[in-house]
């Protein structure tokens, strides 16, 4: 497998996970019109997995259905950061807000790439994550406007910083901890990040779940 | 706070009434306008307007009966059946056999 498939397969499983993992709070979340917004984000985040998935699809010769459901829970290159099942609003804003600005940093580069089909993918996913990033750093003043919130967001940053630190390779890393703190206006805890290639035991129930209808057809079954 | 939306559907077409959103205030009204009236490419442009702006008003006194102002004022129908039978055509005309 090229790195290029490899870097593809990474995002879209992030995407594909973290959509999968918002879509949780489709029905319970604090009030009806987050309820809306939050769902339609993870709806977002699906679709873009669906593109990232059809270019890895085209250099592999497979689909992108097959790349998202057919393998093995092992062999998914998501960070440890989107498989978390943390059903609290604090925390799911937190992975939010964390995961969006280390998403900047990667597309950033992305767009930036030689590789045209990759970086005009980047630039469409982009425009998408902006309304994400908007969505997220409301939230993130939102919670930093009371004591509560605020204890709240830290307390939950610092539970993630780990995991969040995982999303990006050595290069990137870095800007990520300067937006981080600056965002905060403290530092975050200097820990080793919990890498790519790890799973969290949650990803299984996850993944039985996910794949659980595609599994239950016989297979090349047309949907 | 309560935001009244309003949509417009295709450039150059009035803005009409979608619906509401309820949100803090109006930084997250615009992200939740846009996820319930926009995901679906169903608006060109939003309008949001706090609810507290909208002045309504409701008493329309009309003492006197002055139909004539009005835009439905006269009852065009006997006028016309009665020319049309002055002019011998009311068996003929449209809707003659009501």
């Amino acid at each position: 497998m090229s790195e290029r498939t490899d870097l593809l397969l990474a995002i879209a499983d992030d995407e594909l996970v973290l959509g999968w993992r918002n879509s949780e709070w489709t029905g319970i979340a604090p009030f009806l019109e987050e309820d809306v917004a939050f769902s339609s984000i993870a709806q977002n985040e699906i679709g873009h997995a669906r593109a990232l998935y059809e270019l890895a699809a085209a250099e592999l010769g497979t689909t992108a259905d097959e790349l998202a459901f057919d393998r093995k829970p092992e062999e998914y290159r998501c960070a440890p950061l989107v498989e978390l099942r943390r059903l609290e609003w604090a925390r799911t804003i937190a992975r939010h807000w964390l995961y969006e600005t280390a998403d900047e940093i990667r597309l950033e580069t992305l767009m930036a790439s030689a590789d045209p089909a990759l970086a005009g993918l980047a630039a469409k996913m982009d425009r998408e994550e902006a309304y994400h990033r908007m969505h997220a750093e409301m939230w993130v003043d939102r919670l930093l406007g009371t004591e509560e919130g605020r204890m709240r967001l830290h307390e939950a940053v610092d539970e993630l910083w780990p995991y969040a630190l995982g999303v990006l390779d050595d290069a990137l890393r870095p800007e990520l901890v300067r937006r981080a703190a600056e965002r905060l206006g403290r530092d975050l805890p200097d820990v080793e990040p919990v890498p790519r290639g790890v799973h969290e035991a949650e990803l299984a129930d996850l993944w039985e779940e996910m794949t659980m209808v595609r599994r239950s057809a016989p297979s090349g079954a047309q949907w | 706070m309560i935001f009244e939306v309003f949509r417009q559907e295709r450039k150059g077409q009035p803005f009409q009434h979608a619906g509401t959103v309820t949100a803090p205030d109006e930084r997250f009204a615009e992200i939740y306008a846009r996820e319930q009236y926009g995901r679906r490419q169903e608006s060109v442009a939003l309008w949001l307007v706090p609810r507290e702006a909208v002045s309504q008003i409701s008493e329309f006194p009309d003492e006197f009966e002055m139909k004539y102002r009005r835009v439905d004022g006269y009852s065009i129908k006997a006028r016309l059946r009665e020319a049309r039978e002055k002019a011998g055509t009311l068996e003929t005309a449209p809707g003659a056999e009501e």
